[in-house]
């Protein structure tokens, strides 16, 4: 297989000591990356270990201040998008490139779509979309739908049916699959897999180690902005590379939970037959004192649903909702986050819902306190810096200053971000929605850590992922949903890959009751 | 989903403002005073139709011109000047021998084409807000205008002007008939070229059109460039209409706001990548129907800005029915 594949295939594009710096910051030092047809090449590293710029350089978003690239042993250089496209260069990024008022096909033959006499032939269209969609793996996506309609799962769909509409030669996917549903990254493996079969020479950036392990031929290992190694794949165990990754050795992901005695205290939280549109039914659920539930399942069965009911942003629930046991009616997040209920929600999309990213990262972390810290209308200054320091200190957010956009940091401290604002209100329930999508290893072990803590410290967790591993590694409990229902609870050991996509897929298994440890 | 509803789902806002325009239209007819005396004859409805007809046309090519820019997530405050400039210009220009006219006529569109795409360059190369650029270059093209035209006068070639605000086959109203055609050959291929397209993408969502690698830069000064045209036929048909041209800065002004308001009425979204020219071209025929039913009415004409303006409320208020039904509070903000 090694030999073959090596035989057959050759060197396709070389990159030569990039350089690039942003301001004083050396975004990527001296940077070798040699591509080959018809492999599988990881790039490994935290977020701000460099690999965005190497992947912006190929796709010519941004020029490199130093060194070149080879495509075909002849030097090129590419001064926008346009110019790595026509060179067969395809990149999926994570910061989505569709547009949201135009359809599905008008989006996958963007860049060249199919004319006639000058005017974009809709039939031919339609037809090459439906061809990449079915290429993609997702022939389920209609054509003529607005991209906007779309959940963000099926849009990464669309987004590398585009890609693949281009006969890329090289496919580059940033966090593709971070998006992505259980059932969605098994099909887009095959995909790739059938892809390099078919020659082409793909990069996989992603942070999901597993995912790595299953698809790369070869893996290269980024730390602040350089190489430290290429190796290939399956030489190395995950702990050593995930020690070249974060520089320092690596101890366990998740912090240890602690035991829980069964108690008669009145949960904080507390659902009874929770209904909306068809699309949630009957859910009944608590979440006790410093307890951390989970919400499994596969994706869009209500979960997301499920925390915007929760938090006052869906219209027309039925069921009742008790807070310490009384019912409570929550018209809206202001009502959602007042003192007698302490709700906060850490939303799925933080560029949209969680953050204002030209705003500083002071603005954004004062917005949620701003009634807590002022006097007759006026803001205590003195006040909001203690609080804005105490959590940057907390969550060890990296900044250059308080002063600067949020929007300048890195996804993982604009996560971190998100989460800082809602902590400064003190919270007792937190509603966590697929919080570590896209973001790097060293600050989800923080993450994990941290829910702990707050947990430990009183408050009621309710926490929707789509990564397994998370729901394994941090809930007490796992409530899995299927179809707006829930249709098992794990506990403690019970809570096991198998027995979670078992009851994800909505199998009948063995009723593994764990007991809570 | 049936591929029919799809259509529908694509076309509603084009849809509503058909429907408003066709409400308002009819409330107009059934009450004009021509019509009450003689019942719906064809001659009667005819002849209401043309000059009704004849005072939308304006406003549908100054709001199609409007449209380019807002579908882009720009806007065009110099649409109103351009529309006086062309028709003080046409006043000198389009007179004397057919071919002189014909002259005078490319000329005049030609002049369109440069002030669209002298706003297309500040706001493209220059990054300058299209707001600010063109209230400067709108203010620029009336001066060009009141050095044409000091004082109101100028003539044009009236057998010209006669033909085409006239009726074809002693019915159609022919000014709508050159606004079909203006569609045809402006919007159409516009609209289903790659360029037209970028003009979309960009509007929706500028970074993701850059990171697909289409041709932003161009597409918006297409969008600008032609905005200038469609104004500049705008003024054309003043002139026709009028006989004269004039340097009216209420009028520009209001030409220009009015543009927004119709843009808005028919379903174009203010925040770009949403909406088309029909639709914008049916929300100025709406417009201007709100305004002419207080004549029917025979109200005092003082009343004319205030009724407008509760009118054009409550139309563009039935756009925002469908946030009643929204389950998802969020569904609010897109």
């Amino acid at each position: 297989m090694e030999a073959e594949s090596e035989g057959r295939t050759g060197l396709l594009f070389r990159m030569e000591g990039i350089s690039k710096r942003y301001g004083g910051v050396r975004a990527l030092e001296n940077a070798d990356l040699p591509v080959t047809a018809g492999r599988i090449h990881a790039i490994l590293g935290e977020n701000g270990a460099g690999k965005s710029t190497l992947i912006k350089v190929m796709a010519g978003v941004v020029a490199p201040d130093e060194g070149r690239m080879l495509m075909d042993g002849r030097e090129v250089r590419f001064s926008s998008p346009a110019d790595a496209n026509a060179a067969g260069i395809a990149c999926i990024f994570q910061e989505l490139s569709l547009i949201p008022d135009l359809s599905v096909a008008d989006n996958i033959a963007i860049s060249d779509p199919p004319r006639r006499f000058g005017l974009i032939d809709r039939r031919a269209q339609r037809r090459i979309a439906e061809e990449a969609l079915a290429r993609a793996g997702a022939s389920d996506i209609h054509p003529r739908t607005l991209v906007k309609d779309l959940p963000l799962s099926r849009r990464q769909m669309v987004e590398i049916a585009k890609a693949l509409a281009r006969n890329p030669r090289i496919l580059i996917l940033d966090e593709a699959t971070s998006a992505l549903t259980a059932t969605d990254v098994t099909k887009v493996f095959s995909v790739l897999k059938r892809l390099r079969a078919e020659g082409l020479a793909l990069l996989y950036i992603s942070h999901r180690m597993h995912e790595i392990a299953e698809l790369a031929d070869e893996c290269t290992v980024f730390r602040n902005g350089r190489k430290v190694a290429t190796y290939q794949a399956g030489t190395r165990t995950d702990t050593e590379v995930i020690e070249m990754m974060i520089g320092r050795e690596y101890s366990n992901v998740f912090p240890p939970k602690p035991a829980r005695a069964a108690t008669a205290e009145t949960p904080p939280l507390e659902l009874k037959k929770l209904g909306w549109t068809g699309r949630l039914r009957d859910i009944s659920l608590t979440v006790g004192r410093g307890e951390v539930v989970g919400l499994g399942g596969l994706d869009g069965q209500g979960q997301r649903e499920l925390l915007l009911a929760l938090f006052g942003v869906l219209r027309g629930c039925t069921g009742e909702v008790l807070v310490d046991g009384k019912p409570v009616s929550i018209s809206s997040p202001a009502a959602a986050r007042k003192r007698g209920v302490g709700m906060a929600l850490i939303p799925e999309d933080r560029k949209t819902e969680g953050l204002m990213l030209p705003m500083t990262v002071r603005e954004n972390l004062s917005f949620a306190v701003l009634d807590r810290i002022s006097r007759a209308g006026i803001i205590d200054h003195a006040e909001e810096n203690r609080l804005i320091d105490e959590m940057v200190k907390l969550l060890a957010i990296k900044t250059a200053g308080v002063d600067i956009p949020v929007g300048a940091l890195s996804g993982g401290n604009q996560q971190k971000v998100v989460i800082a604002k809602w902590l400064m209100r003190q919270p007792r329930i937190i509603l966590l929605n697929d919080p570590t999508r896209g973001i790097d290893v060293g600050t989800k072990q923080e993450l994990y850590q941290l829910l702990r803590r707050l947990a430990d410290a009183g408050a009621s967790i309710l926490f929707y992922s789509t990564d397994y591993d998370e729901l394994i590694g941090c809930c007490d409990r796992v409530l899995v949903l299927y179809d707006g229902r829930v249709v098992r609870t794990l506990e403690g050991d019970g809570i096991t890959e198998h027995a979670l996509i078992a009851s994800a897929l909505n199998i009948d298994g063995p009723t593994s009751k764990g007991e809570a440890a | 989903m049936k591929e029919w509803r799809y259509l529908i789902a694509e076309q509603r806002s084009t849809l509503l403002a058909i429907g408003i325009f066709a409400l308002m239209f009819f409330i107009y007819l059934v009450n004009h005073p021509a019509i009450e005396g003689n019942g719906f004859t064809a001659t009667a409805v005819s002849n209401v139709s043309q000059t009704a007809a004849n005072k939308a046309v304006l406003l549908a090519f100054v709001a199609m011109a409007q449209t380019l820019v807002v579908i882009t997530a720009g806007i065009d405050l110099s649409v109103g000047m351009i529309f006086i400039l062309t028709n003080c210009l046409a006043s000198w220009l389009v007179v004397g021998t057919p071919l002189e006219t014909a002259f005078g006529v490319v000329v005049v569109l030609g002049v369109g084409l440069l002030c669209g795409a002298l706003n297309g360059l500040i706001v493209i190369v220059g990054r300058l807000q299209p707001i600010v650029a063109t209230i400067a270059t709108g203010s620029i093209y009336f001066g060009l205008a009141l050095m044409l035209r000091p004082y109101p006068g100028g003539s044009v070639n009236e057998d010209l002007a006669d033909a085409l605000t006239g009726r074809l086959f002693g019915f159609i109203p022919s000014s709508l008939v050159a606004l079909a055609v203006v569609v045809l050959v402006i919007w159409v291929p516009f609209s289903r070229s790659l360029l037209g397209r970028t003009a979309y993408a960009s509007g929706s969502s500028e970074a993701a059109a850059y990171m697909s690698g289409v041709p932003i830069g161009k597409a918006k000064f297409l969008a600008y460039t032609l905005a200038g045209l469609l104004a500049s036929i705008g003024g054309l048909f003043l002139t026709f209409f009028t006989y004269t041209g004039e340097a009216a800065l209420a009028s520009g002004n209001a030409y220009t706001l009015f543009s927004i308001a119709a843009v808005v009425l028919g379903g174009v979204s203010l925040f770009g990548g949403k909406g088309s020219a029909i639709g914008a071209i049916f929300g100025a025929l709406a417009f201007r129907t709100i305004g002419d039913l207080l004549f029917v009415f025979d109200f005092d004409p003082l009343w004319q800005p205030l009724f407008q303006g509760v009118v054009l409320l409550v139309a563009v208020s039935l756009g925002a029915f469908a946030l009643f039904r929204v389950r998802n509070r969020l569904e609010w903000f897109q």
